[in-house]
């Protein structure tokens, strides 16, 4: 009946003690946050209040995390039902990535016991971006569960549940669809009030909206194509480029859609000579640049597009390109004044990558364990489903 | 669904965002009508440092000391132990007060109470508050959640969280009128206005404030004028020769106006003080955020289309489905 199933295999392996190790060493880190302050662990300072545990586990990771996103936009809002067999690997991927950023944002938080007061309507601040993000993050998580709440039931054959949800599971689907529309455009937009204190390169004030939720369906498409790669190496199935290879007509509208307002709001506000500079905001910029320009050069040959390496390389370089913009506008383009610098510390390093050893090591053993990947063999009939 | 439906469903959501969104420009706020402050002259200004110590007292907060000379308060920058400072410019031989080549000049730090305050914009509880009687932005650490976007959403880097601390706070100036203090609903004027020896730091209302500003920058260079006290109309003060003033008072405008107003013999941005447009960021970003989420018209209707089609394409889904269940 189903058309995915658990892998299986077996659950403790090398990769996954090391991930382990390193997720084990996060949680230490974190504990003498908590005893000691941020202060202990972070570089942060008077000037750079956000350092990677926001940028990286939070702007780039939820960004990261659209995998889910763009497929429900592209399987049950387009209806081009052939990508269903993605779905599953993409929102596990996706409630993973949600998972740890809210759980960075909150380590990250300076007084996380008032954390309640967000959703205090006596307190709520409407005009706050970041009460915006907040909340919608916060939502956006609890309907990844719901959404992924079929594989759970699939898994203990609780058919009678899994019927009754099925008949519901559209306005999650929807919700699920607005929800990211609406945070991840709002980190862009978070961006707006610290004026000039973002670079020309990077502070686009009005165009921020649009610019983090192209950036952030770029990343969504490229993570799936990414993972699906990824998958077929490391647990030895079947290519799926075939059907990942179909994505890339959107990705290519994307791109094109990026470029050109980028370039074109740069322009406008006379803004790109500073790219030219020499310096290291502006060398930052050009590879940004280039990571977006080169897999636009890639996919649009034909016969390169079809190529699961090419294809790859197309993906990674958009993941680098979607990351290295928001680390650029949020960390590496900030400049607040005063002589303040920020260099993550080897501490705050390791928590993020931490974090990431987290999201693996838990995906490894979810999939292993619960139908999340389609059938190995013949899941090319079932694509239509 | 084919392309055009679902270009449809993008289209309308995106006309709702657009059109709901035209009439909600925010301009910035106006000061209220008695907005207090204080202004700055950096031309009478001694760097004493009276005030740094009166700050620290009235707020009750440690000296920062290096390990060589413990004896005495030795911060060089507004940080969480230091709410107020003095800072110096200084230029070539730096022989001659208030010139910009080859002299030197003050200038004093702390919380502009900006009129159109970035950090109570962004706060996401209303942490941040701005009096709506005097215009002062307080900061309340019962409700914070410490995310810190005040501290990036300064244009001058006031508000500082205690790093240092397992259970760190958000400290800033609060003008001495913060709970326990209250010195300005008392009568009385801020710490670092009281102990000010040669007036080159008065409370006021921001008009008056304003006015004397202006008063001063209209100044002729060397000419005797009088130079009050504490506060704008006080009887004390003293005759001094005018500087040469700077025609700008700084705050009038930047960043929609501040309570906290400078002038000065050398340029602002010389004292480390920012070039701000004179729209605030604040009213930029609620502007934005207020065009796409104005009465969540754009976001309910984007649901509604997003509804319509999940639905259908799930139920088609279903079908498909049950028929290869049946074969």
């Amino acid at each position: 009946m189903s058309h995915h199933q658990a892998t299986g295999g077996r659950i403790i392996t090398l990769p996954f003690l090391v991930l382990s190790l390193l997720a084990l060493a996060a949680i230490w880190i974190l504990g003498e946050r908590f005893f000691y302050g941020l202060g202990a662990v972070t570089n942060l300072n008077d000037g750079f209040p956000w350092g990677i545990w926001v940028v990286y586990d939070v702007v780039v990771g939820t960004g990261l995390a659209c995998g889910g996103y763009v497929l429900a936009l592209t399987v049950y809002i387009a209806n081009k039902g052939r990508y269903h067999p993605l779905v599953r690997p993409a929102l596990l991927a996706s409630l993973f990535g949600y998972s740890l950023g809210g759980i960075g944002a909150l380590v990250d938080m300076g007084r996380y016991w008032n954390f309640y007061q967000m959703f205090n309507p006596g307190q709520q601040n409407y005009n706050s971006v970041m009460l915006e993000v907040g909340l919608c993050v916060s939502a956006y998580s609890v309907v990844l569960m719901i959404e992924f709440l079929p594989v759970v039931l699939e898994k203990f054959k609780a058919v009678k549940w899994q019927r009754k949800l099925e008949k519901v599971l559209f306005v999650f689907i929807a919700i699920g669809v607005l929800l990211p529309s609406m945070h991840q455009s709002s980190l862009g937009s978070l961006l707006i009030a610290m004026g000039h204190k973002v670079t020309p390169l990077w502070q686009s004030l009005h165009l921020m909206p649009f610019l983090a939720l192209v950036t952030a369906m770029l990343l969504g498409f490229s993570i799936v194509i990414f993972e699906g790669s990824m998958v077929a190496v490391g647990l030895r199935r079947p290519s799926e480029s075939h059907i990942l290879t179909g994505l890339t007509k959107g990705v290519i509208g994307l791109l094109i859609v990026y470029l050109v307002v980028r370039f074109g709001d740069l322009i406008m506000r006379g803004a790109l000579g500073h790219a030219f500079s020499g310096d290291l905001r502006g060398n930052m910029f050009l590879v940004e640049t280039l990571l977006f320009v080169v897999p636009l050069v890639i996919l649009l040959q034909k016969q390169w597009r079809q190529r699961g390496p090419y294809l790859l390389v197309a993906a990674v370089s958009i993941i680098l390109a979607g990351a290295l913009y928001r680390f650029n506008a949020f960390l590496i383009g900030f400049e607040p004044g005063g002589g303040f610098v920020y260099f993550p510390s080897v501490k705050e390093i390791l928590v993020s990558v931490g974090m990431v050893a987290i999201e693996i090591v838990g995906y490894l053993l979810i999939v292993k364990t619960f139908p999340v990947l389609p059938k190995a063999h013949g899941h090319a009939d079932s694509a239509h489903a | 669904m084919n392309r055009r439906d679902f270009l449809k469903v993008a289209g309308s959501g995106a006309l709702i965002a657009s059109s709901s969104g035209t009439a909600e420009a925010r301009g910035n706020l106006e000061p209220p009508p008695e907005a207090v402050g204080m202004l700055y002259d950096s031309t009478l200004c001694i760097g004493c440092k009276a005030c740094v110590v009166k700050c620290k007292d009235v707020n009750d907060m440690p000296a920062v000391t290096d390990e060589h000379n413990p004896q005495w308060d030795q911060a060089t920058e507004l940080s969480a132990d230091t709410l107020n400072i003095i800072k110096a410019y200084t230029d070539g031989s730096a022989e001659t007060k208030n010139a910009e080549t080859d002299g030197f000049a003050f200038i004093k730090r702390n919380c502009m109470h900006c009129v159109d305050a970035g950090c109570v914009s962004v706060c996401p509880v209303q942490a941040m508050k701005k009096d709506p009687k005097t215009g002062i932005v307080s900061h309340d650490p019962d409700v914070c959640i410490g995310c810190r976007y005040c501290v990036a959403a300064c244009p001058y880097n006031i508000p500082k969280y205690e790093y240092d601390d397992a259970f760190g706070q958000i400290q800033k100036c609060q003008l001495c009128n913060q709970k326990g203090v209250e010195r300005i609903d008392n009568g009385q004027l801020p710490g670092c206005v009281e102990v000010c020896p040669t007036g080159a730091n008065i409370f006021g209302t921001r008009d008056e404030l304003l006015a004397e500003a202006k008063r001063r920058v209209a100044m002729k260079p060397g000419e005797e004028n009088t130079f009050p006290l504490g506060t704008v109309g006080s009887p004390h003060g003293h005759v001094a020769p005018a500087a040469d003033y700077q025609p700008h008072v700084f705050g009038e405008h930047e960043g929609g106006g501040t309570q906290v107003m400078v002038v000065s013999g050398v340029p602002h941005t010389e004292l480390g003080l920012p070039d701000l447009p004179d729209r605030s960021y604040a009213a930029v970003s609620e502007t934005v955020q207020h065009s796409i989420y104005s009465n969540m018209l754009a976001p309910a209707g984007l649901l509604a289309g997003l509804l319509y089609f999940a639905r259908r394409n799930t139920q088609e889904e279903g079908q498909d489905k049950d028929k290869e269940e049946q074969s």
